[in-house]
């Protein structure tokens, strides 16, 4: 009798990391070797080429292929300008990615990073350009802002769960779509929109709530990327050295044992999903005050809220796994914009390498558990039942 | 053998029924008070409305229906208070939630009286396209339902319908609109085994399955939109599937603008609507279907293969899935966008609950979604003071809503979303 | 028309649920199918059903063998199953669930009802069995439920049918007309096979009683000429009796006191039927009994997972009726969970923190939310010294523990702090001896020191071992109180099973 694997097979929470670098490993390489793939057969001028000649073909392909790798390489690490970008484009990710793991710890699915970072911005936004003062009194007003915003829009759907049991992979959803909506109206109300336009762009923040460059001008990283380590080290204490991260890790672990050791099941759900949300709320904030041109525009959460769910599965949805997945995928950010830029492929391929992850990590934790690696464990091994628990 | 009587207990707490019914007086208590401050008293005196029935083409032209907006809000509003102070008193029992529906039906009619007040406005132009946008609607529902029905929660919707937009477009383009319709029915069951294989064979979490292969698809169709499409416009533009008039039944005043003037997609998808729910409720696959879902163990000690009915409906959702991605490009403009399924499938995902996994429920639901997208649309014509965004959030939050119970409980098939492990 | 079962070994990890057993079983006849949970009946009739392989032996039918490698198989042999607990669908009506899987269609497959419904009525009328086609099962009460799971069996033309403890969920009532439909079964020459721990039923009705104990048969009787006493002493066997070194101690002041408690189950019904108690300091009360008899009910009703419907629960002299688990805590309560794995433990944590699973919240574990993990883990590996838990170390994840191990982590964690009333509901089951000899010595020394213990064990050996006083659970009620070391393992046995003296059978 087989089980499959289980959800915490998958999201690799309990695990220790290096015990699993095999997996996620094995993952990104399929992952590449499947673009690789995709990127070849979709070049159509090399594809009319292989009827007549295969040989021709086959080497422009490996030209192809090579170049946009070449290319993903030298844009994330290959200068100190692409490292600086791939540190850059992690940052939110890294947020965002812890975000999405500390739901997991707990067993649950918050697909509403997206939504969540949208709402953390705009607070962070409304507060970057109505509060006129220095940098040091600014920024933290306007992060500790968006820590609310997004805790706040993630409640909502922690708050449906734990009252009405309605799932948050559904409500999470629907629930970016309403923030997509609403941050467009607000960045078109007279409150928020800039002076003279009629799309949906903000006013810019103020000078000192824009995020310090960290190594000057040149270089795009900014204190953000402390924020996000910061926020890494707190996530760690959290989780393994207090009393709330203990309930967190019990309750996903196994509910029934947590309501049997007094702790409270229900508001538990609500509290994970505010911490999550605040985090999605930071990486949000990020967006706004730690890219130019500094103001808010229509979804400028910009799919970053998706790529955390691999990211979370990644990091085997621990905070430092998290790290090391977020530089992976900054890594990749950064280097498909190079791709994009000098090979014309397009970013999208990025996306399509994130999912391809996701379902490679899904089958060889399968083959773990045919091996038993991980030895009898017995869990839930599905997360859901249902539509409403 | 004295049988002891069982003691009282004292109910602290409402029942979640007793809890709905109290929340729902109040909210048509909120509503008739609405309707009068603001469709009643929103409007100026002697202003008309005037609801366009009919379409320059039609058979018989010219029908319009011209109103008070002022009198149907208070008509309307009155009614509001009779069913509150009925819902708070006597409650509807079974018929609750179709109370419900035709208390919504009366509110969006006066609001749309006060829209249209001093103006005109083609009410059966907005009705019919409320119908065409039902339509993917109705085939992401039907795709969650073939799933649900066996236990398999399909979050892959979006992502199997994105596929079939695409592929029928591309395929079309090169080979002709039907093969291009063939091949999204293809992918969309492509994508449908590959959800069954991970979720049956392998039992992968349900959801992050679901969730992968959506993400996935929208990656590589956008990836390959950029790549080849931008590249090879010719790819983008397949023959279309256009309009068949449906003799007599098309001059049927509204309705036949509704339903009988539409394209191969919406005939097709009442036809599915039908046969579903004739094949779920009085056919042996359908009854063995459901049975895996409701009790997979029973099933089973009668010698049913659970796994095989698993992996057959998951496909054939798969393939609806697929053709209602062809719907948007090969039965509407023929290109393909990026992400150009916007929800869709997670709208379907709420069609079905809302319809509680029936298929004539789905589509039931999918015209209320339609409607309230439709709605938006003609509104921004109107120039209500709503900004369209509001709008544009109301088939999300309705979701909420339903997912959340307040229509109430819902009751999926039993063994929902739990693999089936056999000893 | 013979059935006969030959020499069928099942085994499974660690255990051998069916060792060489043999039945036979002829047209119109009901033998009887007696033992406790364990015994091994379920798995011997899971592999007549095609549900299990078995490992050995064969299934022979008038001599001929039978391969059955799915219910499908049995089916068509004439082997026909009412399960314990039905397979039925809650939300189809009684015609679409017996015809589900034999389904009269036309050709293109559409469900011929208004057949269905005729069919079902017809058999209903043949058996006296009363049963509304078109009803919905969820709405039937489960006395006519199990009547449609035996129209399912006939209207697939079975000639043996296996009943799986048929009358565990029957009213009395419900139980009369059962018996008339049984020997309307019999008349029209069915074999029967009865499965039960009900030693009167099976006096009255059965042609042959078989009783098994351990995966064996043990005995085969003709119901005249045995009695219950002899049936009882064949189902709990002889055992040696368990050595328990136990000094004679004083009780001393009521530390529980139950009184008069109703407790309702997951399905509303009364699992717990106004049970009253106490337990004394220095004292160890057991609960003997079958496994489902409310014992798991009154267990969470008194630690605070479940809260009676009414009666009174006093700990020390305060009302904990409604009392949270974390609340009974506080009230220096210790409870030992008989489900181990589901509410004792978090599987994927480590030994350090399932010992603080009750604690963590507060000093010395804590200070504000902080946990202090050096203290935790120190106390722990002074538990994992003490209770000798045998872990490469404390970071290990008790899920490769074995169970004797885990069982002794949640005992350590219980047990450290000096309680005044300890509860332990089977508190052995699944584990190795030389843990059960561990945990039973621990019980023991809380006695001495003074806690009140109670312990709610379907072992019969444990709890005669250890208990001062003997309470016998059956059916929701206290149906007996004895002297442990006074009471024979028949007599005891006999108010297990309901049939005991003073006792009477539900």
């Amino acid at each position: 009798m087989t089980v499959g694997p289980t959800f915490r097979d998958i999201t690799g929470v309990g695990t220790r990391l290096g015990r699993s670098l095999l997996v996620p490993t094995l993952a990104l390489f399929s992952a590449l070797v499947v673009g690789g793939f995709i990127i070849a057969v979709t070049d159509v001028d090399i594809l009319r080429i292989w009827g007549s000649d295969p040989g021709e073909a086959l080497s422009q392909t490996l030209d192809s292929v090579g170049g946009a790798y070449r290319a993903l390489f030298q844009g994330s690490l290959g200068s100190r300008r692409a490292l600086s970008e791939t540190l850059f484009a992690a940052t939110p990710l890294i947020l965002a990615g812890l975000a999405v793991a500390v739901g997991f710890q707990a067993g649950l699915f918050n697909i509403g990073a997206e939504g969540q970072m949208l709402m953390g911005g705009m607070v962070a936004l409304y507060i970057g350009f109505t509060f006129d003062g220095p940098a040091v009194i600014a920024i933290p007003l306007a992060l500790i802002g968006a820590l609310v915003g997004g805790a706040i829009w993630a409640g909502i759907a922690g708050f449906l769960r734990a009252y009405t049991g309605a799932h948050e992979v559904i409500t999470t959803i629907m629930l970016n779509f309403v923030a997509l909506f609403l941050t467009d109206w607000l960045l078109k109300t007279s409150v928020f929109q800039q002076l003279g336009r009629a799309d949906p762009i903000s006013k810019p923040v103020n000078e000192g709530a824009e995020l310090p460059r960290i190594f000057g001008g040149d270089f795009r990283v900014t204190i953000g990327l402390f924020v996000a380590l910061v926020a890494v080290v707190f996530m760690h204490w959290l989780m393994s050295r207090t009393s709330v991260g203990f309930q967190y890790r019990t309750v996903g672990n196994n509910p029934d044992a947590a309501k049997y050791a007094g702790m409270n099941v229900v508001w538990i759900y609500v509290a994970v999903m505010a911490t999550s949300g605040a985090l999605a709320g930071l990486a949000g904030s990020n967006q706004i005050l730690g890219l130019e041109p500094y103001q808010g525009s229509s979804a400028f959460s910009s799919g970053i809220g998706f790529d955390a769910i691999a990211l979370a599965l990644l990091g085997r949805s621990q905070p430092v796994g998290v790290v090391y997945a977020g530089l992976l995928f900054g890594a990749l950010t950064a280097g498909g914009r190079e791709m994009q830029g000098s090979e014309r492929i397009p970013i999208d391929l990025v996306v399509v390498i994130q999912a391809l992850i996701i379902i490679f990590i899904a089958a060889p934790a399968l083959v773990r558990a045919i091996y038993r690696i991980k030895g009898e464990e017995e869990g839930s091994s599905q997360l859901t039942s249902g539509w409403s628990a | 053998m004295t049988t002891t009587v069982v003691a009282e207990t004292v109910r602290v707490r409402a029942t979640p029924e007793e809890r709905r019914a109290r929340l729902l007086s109040v909210i048509y208590f909120l509503l008739a008070v609405v309707v009068v401050m603001v469709f009643a008293r929103g409007v100026e005196a002697g202003e008309q409305a005037t609801f366009g029935l009919s379409l320059p083409r039609d058979r018989f032209t010219d029908l319009a229906w011209t109103f008070d907006p002022r009198l149907l809000a208070y008509l309307v509003a009155i009614g509001m208070v009779v069913l509150g102070g009925w819902q708070l008193t006597r409650g509807f029992g079974s018929k609750t939630n179709l109370v419900l529906g035709l208390a919504m039906v009366a509110f969006v009619l006066s609001f749309m009286g006060w829209a249209a007040a001093g103006q005109s406005f083609s009410m059966v132009g907005m009705l019919t396209s409320m119908v065409v946008l039902s339509v993917p609607i109705t085939l992401g529902g039907l795709t969650g339902t073939m799933g649900e029905r066996v236990a398999v929660i399909n979050i892959g919707i979006e992502g199997q319908l994105l596929a079939g937009a695409f592929a029928g477009t591309i395929v079309g383009s090169i080979a002709g609109r039907w093969i291009g319709l063939a091949a999204a029915i293809a992918i969309g069951g492509l994508l449908g085994w590959v959800l069954a294989v991970l979720v049956i064979k392998y039992q992968v979490d349900q959801i992050i399955s679901g969730v992968a292969i959506t993400i996935f698809a929208i990656g590589l169709t956008s990836f390959l939109a950029t790549r080849v499409l931008g590249v090879n416009q010719d790819l983008n533009q397949p023959d279309r599937f256009t309009t068949i008039n449906v003799p007599l039944l098309q001059d049927i005043p509204v309705l036949g603008n509704m339903f009988f003037k539409q394209n191969l997609f919406l005939y097709v998808s009442l036809v599915l609507v039908v046969g579903l729910h004739f094949g779920f409720f009085h056919t042996r696959w359908g009854l063995r279907a459901r049975s895996v879902g409701e009790h997979p163990k029973a099933a089973d000690t009668l010698g049913i293969n659970v796994f095989r009915v698993r992996y057959q409906n998951v496909i054939l959702g798969g393939m609806i899935a697929g053709f209602g991605g062809a719907a948007l490009t090969l039965g509407s403009t023929g290109r393909f966008e990026e992400e150009m399924t916007a929800g869709i499938g997670y709208i379907g995902l709420a069609a079905m609950i809302f319809g509680r996994w029936k298929p004539f429920g789905v589509l039931g639901a999918a015209l209320v979604f339609g409607f309230s997208r439709g709605l938006q649309q003609k509104l921004g014509i109107l120039g209500t003071p709503i900004p369209s965004e509001f709008l544009q959030m109301a088939p999300y939050l309705v979701t909420m809503v339903v997912v959340a119970g307040l229509v109430g409980r819902a009751r999926p098939p039993a063994a929902d979303g739990q693999a089936y492990i056999k000893d | 028309m013979q059935l006969e079962l030959r020499g069928i070994t099942k085994r499974f990890p660690g255990v051998v649920a069916n060792d060489a057993v043999d039945l036979t079983i002829g047209e119109g006849e009901l033998v009887a199918l007696l033992g406790e949970n364990g015994a091994g009946k379920s798995t011997l009739m899971n592999v007549l059903y095609g549900l299990y392989h078995a490992d050995e032996g064969e299934i022979l039918l008038d001599g001929e063998p039978l391969v059955l490698g799915s219910p499908s198989d049995s089916i068509a042999a004439g082997i026909g199953m009412v399960h314990q607990h039905f397979m039925l669908v809650p939300v189809f009506t009684v015609a679409e669930n017996v015809i589900l899987g034999a389904e009269p269609t036309n050709s293109l497959g559409v469900i011929n009802h208004r057949k269905a419904e005729a069919t079902v009525r017809e058999m209903s009328d043949r058996y006296g069995l009363d049963v509304d086609p078109g009803a919905l099962v969820e709405t039937l009460p489960i006395g006519i439920q199990q009547r449609v799971e035996i129209m399912k069996v006939l209207s697939r033309d079975a000639r043996f049918l296996v009943l799986d403890e048929p009358t565990a969920v029957l009213t009395p009532q419900e139980v009369d007309e059962f018996f008339e439909i049984v020997a309307a079964l019999k008349e029209a020459g069915k074999g029967i096979i009865f499965i039960s721990h009900k030693l009167k039923e099976a006096l009255a009705i059965a042609d042959r009683i078989v009783v098994m104990r351990q995966g064996r048969t043990v005995a085969e009787v003709d119901p005249a000429e045995t009695s219950e006493q002899e049936l009882a002493e064949h189902m709990v066997g002889r055992h040696v009796d368990l050595v328990v070194d136990k000094n004679t101690v004083e009780p001393g002041p009521v530390v529980l006191d139950v009184s008069g408690i109703q407790v309702l189950d997951d399905r509303n019904q009364l699992a717990v039927n106004d049970v009253s108690f106490s337990v004394h300091a220095g004292e160890i009360v057991g609960i003997a009994g079958v496994q489902g008899n409310g014992q798991t009910e009154l267990v969470e009703a008194l630690t605070g997972l479940r809260t009676p419907l009414s009666g009174s629960v006093v700990v020390k002299g305060e009302d904990v009726t409604t009392a949270s688990p974390r609340e009974m805590h506080r009230h220096l309560v210790a409870h030992i969970p008989e489900d181990r794995q589901r509410s004792g433990l978090v599987l994927g944590f480590n030994v350090a923190e399932n010992m603080v699973l009750d604690s963590y919240y507060d000093v010395p574990i804590s200070r504000g939310i902080v946990i202090d993990w050096d203290t935790a883990r120190s106390e722990a590996e002074t538990l994992v010294d003490e209770y000798d838990i045998r872990t490469p170390d404390i970071d290990t994840a008790v899920s490769s523990l074995s169970g004797g191990n885990q069982q002794k982590v949640i005992a350590a964690r219980e047990l450290h702090r000096k309680v005044d009333l300890v509860i332990a509901s089977q508190p052995t089951r699944g584990i190795d001896v030389g843990s059960i000899e561990y945990i039973h010595s621990r019980i023991v020394a809380e006695r001495d020191r003074g806690a009140a213990v109670l312990i709610i064990s379907s072992e019969l050996d444990e709890v005669t071992a250890l208990a001062d006083r003997l309470l016998v659970m059956f059916d929701g009620r206290v149906v007996a109180e004895l002297d442990p070391k006074k009471a024979t393992a028949a007599e005891i046995g006999l108010f297990m099973l309901g049939s005991g003296e003073s006792g009477s059978e539900q």
